[in-house]
């Protein structure tokens, strides 16, 4: 059986990314099977999905421990830990991660055994300009940053299925052409070409990733079961003791925008922008000027449509980062 | 025809097309709302004859589904967790008035605390209500029991509703290949609703159990009920034996996977059962005789053929993705009740998993099967058990650090699980 799970953010397309696979394989003869996984969460929120193949019918079911390839299309989801991206990553499994950073950077950095590939789709497929016809600057952040997400999961889709080495080119595109069909014909077109672009690079490599022998009942590790331990309610409801314990969870980390305020232009109307911030990550300063706590800002973009003077600009996270901008975020709003 | 990709979801609403449904109320709830999506998308295009009214709450709808059952319409509809239990007053009263329609519930474990992934929890809580209980664990069977249901709920020996469950995520929103049946086939084989005495007509009216009634006449009226509920096996198996025909895939009461010659049984419900034949293969490629037992039907309860396939095991390991709290497994407590009557019986193992959608790792059922050879070596089972590990409790105890719990103010009072 082939196992591939594959790491995303809401909204980078990764169930779709699962279901081209998956249907190639299926259009191959396997018998298959793809799901996503995610929680209440929204879009940048961590997901992942996953695709299982195989000749026979699938018994095995839920998420993918041991993988054989594990494709990651935004590589700030490495440091996540709710991501979970290196549950599995061993000699065997073959890790294809999207990054402007040479594959032996991530070997290093992980400790990876197995073989690592990356796939650098901003570099391959050029980053789009921002787009300026589409109205005013800043009212639409998807189209004035101008990067579709599904290009680089398009990107990682193709070279992961030159890597599997079961699937034809014009099976990749089949594939993509059933399960994009939503998408409108630019989109596809767009989606596709990044695809095959990934195809085209890895077709060297057809056949990295392999099944994993089948496990015997004697290697398994038995598991480290325990008898909980009964404790009141002081502890064992599921109360949370106070408030702002949410301040400890980064979901900074789920941004792919970074809104960032113009302070020169800004008119210090904060009542417009930093109360509709639905997540209370935005302050106002003794000056009266609002200011973004980066730990919690998920880059929902609502601040950069409502600021009724444009001065809260939409850029691409890892740009931002890149960019080396990272200011310290403040550490906390005051009451 | 060919296999196609399909969700359990998209089997589902398949299901409920391919019957021929004629009214449909609905409420979204995660993960059942892409089947109503389906539903709804189909009566757009003008693919589905059938009327989809959304409501205010599941309370409401399924009182709309037993109102329209009752003038003779096919009805289907789908909830999930909270949405079930916020139905159950209705629940309840729509199987009271004897009226047939389909339900596909899409297990999601219960609150509080909420979770979105699935376990039985939901749809036990309906276990006792009237309504039928098929578990699918394959998104085929989610389609194909959904024809089934049809047929079992109008057989006049039963005249109740029906509750298709199927598990979220790990059928809802996987997709695998299923065959959609011929149309055509597919409604010769569901037949049309014959409604017998049920009807909607202005000059012939008719009451649904308004009266209020004395212990002597509810008695009666309940234990019809009861007595219909068991009836749904033989329906059930006709059904099935005719399904066979027309389609060629043939379903049973309860599945035995692998039990010639087994020494040791899981018991299991729904798509985690899959799972365990994956292990069961490689126990058996290693020689070990061991097999599953899984009911498609648990209301209503199987229990003589339950008790033919366990006959002659050495060890029957349940596995219930439900707790019913102070007691423990469900489907533990109620197959020890049917093996009682076994002049030789098994020994029981009691384990609890998949919590939520918790996932059970291979080694976990491997493990069951050692302790299950223990325990027979042993002779008396060990206390029921939850697959939980030392890994999760640390996972665990971060979080509770972060809700800020003090342990230290609080002593625990180490007691040992299952006393
Ligand atoms: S709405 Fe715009 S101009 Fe007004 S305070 Fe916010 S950022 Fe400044
Ligand atoms: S409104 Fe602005 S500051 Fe608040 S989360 Fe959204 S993008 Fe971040």
């Amino acid at each position: 059986m082939l196992r591939i799970r594959l790491h995303g953010r809401g909204g980078h397309g990764m169930k779709t990314a699962s279901r081209v696979l998956g249907r190639a394989l299926f259009l191959e003869g396997y018998q298959v099977q793809d799901a996503p996984r995610y929680g209440a969460e929204r879009r940048g929120a961590p997901i992942f999905a996953y695709v299982r193949a195989d000749r026979k019918p699938i018994l095995e079911r839920g998420v993918i421990r041991e993988p054989d390839l594990v494709v990651v299309a935004d590589d700030s989801l490495v440091q996540v830990p709710a991501a979970g991206v290196r549950l599995g990553l061993d000699a065997h499994a073959v890790l294809l991660i999207d990054s402007h950073e040479a594959a032996s950077v991530w070997q290093e950095r992980l400790a990876l055994a197995g073989p690592v590939f990356t796939t650098d789709s901003s570099a391959v497929l050029g980053r789009a300009a921002p787009a300026t016809d589409s109205g005013t600057p800043g009212t639409n952040p998807e189209t004035a940053v101008g990067e579709d997400p599904y290009l680089a999961s398009s990107h990682a889709v193709g070279a992961a299925a030159a890597l599997l080495g079961a699937i034809p080119r014009a099976t990749l595109e089949a594939a993509l052409r059933t399960e994009l069909s939503e998408l409108g014909r630019s989109r596809t077109a767009r989606a596709l070409a990044a695809a095959l672009a990934g195809y085209d690079t890895f077709q060297d490599r057809a056949g990295t990733v392999e099944p994993r022998r089948v496990w015997t009942p004697g290697e398994l590790s038995p598991p480290d079961w325990i008898s909980l331990p009964f404790e009141t309610a002081d502890v064992s409801a599921p109360t949370i003791h106070g408030g702002a314990t949410s301040v400890k969870v980064r979901t900074g980390l789920w941004r792919t925008l970074r809104p960032v305020i113009d302070h020169e232009a800004c008119h210090r109307c904060h009542w417009m922008c930093a109360f509709p911030c639905p997540d209370g990550a935005m302050f106002v300063d003794s000056e009266g000027y609002p200011q973004i706590d980066l730990d919690h800002c998920k880059g929902c973009m609502i601040c950069v449509a409502q600021c009724p003077f444009h001065v809260i600009e939409a850029i691409p996270e890892r740009a931002a980062s890149a960019l080396g901008d990272d200011s310290p975020a403040p550490a906390r709003k005051p009451s | 025809m060919s296999a196609q990709l399909l969700t359990g979801n998209n089997a589902a609403a398949w299901g409920a097309r391919l019957s021929d449904v004629e009214y449909i109320p609905a409420f979204p709830i995660t993960p059942q709302t892409e089947i109503i999506e389906n539903l709804a998308a189909w009566v757009d295009a003008d693919e589905l004859a059938a009327k989809l009214t959304t409501f205010e709450s599941e309370h409401s709808m399924v009182t709309a589904a037993g109102a329209a059952a009752a003038t003779g319409v096919r009805v289907f509809t789908a909830t999930s967790s909270q949405g079930l239990l916020y139905a159950m007053e209705m629940i309840y009263t729509v199987a009271g008035w004897r009226v047939p329609l389909v339900m596909v519930n899409v297990s999601r474990g219960v609150s509080a605390p909420i979770t979105l992934e699935p376990d039985h929890c939901d749809v036990l809580a309906a276990r006792d209500s009237g309504f039928l209980q098929l578990h699918a664990a394959t998104c085929q069977e989610v389609l194909d029991l959904t024809l089934i249901a049809f047929r079992v709920a109008e057989d006049a020996r039963v005249r109740l509703p029906v509750i298709v469950n199927q598990d979220g995520f790990y059928l809802s929103f996987t997709r695998e290949p299923v065959r959609i049946p011929d149309a055509e086939a597919a409604r010769k084989f569901v037949g049309p609703f014959d409604p017998r005495s049920l009807r909607f007509h202005a000059q012939q009216p008719m009451s649904h159990a308004v009266a209020v009634l004395g212990g002597s006449a509810y008695s009666y009226f309940r234990y019809e009920a009861h007595m219909a509920v068991n009836n749904g096996l033989a329906a059930f198996q006709d059904a099935c034996s005719r399904f066979g025909q027309c389609f060629g895939r043939e379903y049973s009461v309860c599945e035995a996977y692998r039990l010639d010659g087994a020494e040791i049984a899981f018991v299991m419900l729904g798509s985690f059962a899959t799972k365990a034949k994956a292990v069961v293969d490689e126990l058996r490629r290693a020689g070990q005789r061991v097999g599953l037992l899984r009911p498609r039907v648990l209301r209503p309860f199987p229990e003589e053929l339950m008790q033919r396939a366990l006959a002659g095991m050495q060890a029957v390991i349940v596995v219930d993705q439900n707790l019913s709290m102070g007691k423990g497994g469900v489907l533990h407590t109620e197959l020890a009740s049917a093996l009682y009557a076994l002049p030789q019986r098994p020994v029981l193992l009691s384990f609890v998993g998949g919590l939520g959608g918790r996932d059970i790792t291979e080694a976990e059922f491997v493990e069951m099967v050692h302790e299950a050879r223990r325990t027979v070596a042993r002779g008396t089972p060990p206390p029921p058990r939850l697959l939980y590990t030392e890994g999760e409790l640390r996972e665990l105890r971060k979080l509770q650090a972060i809700a800020a719990v003090q342990h230290e103010q609080h002593p625990e009072q180490e007691r040992p699980d299952g006393d």
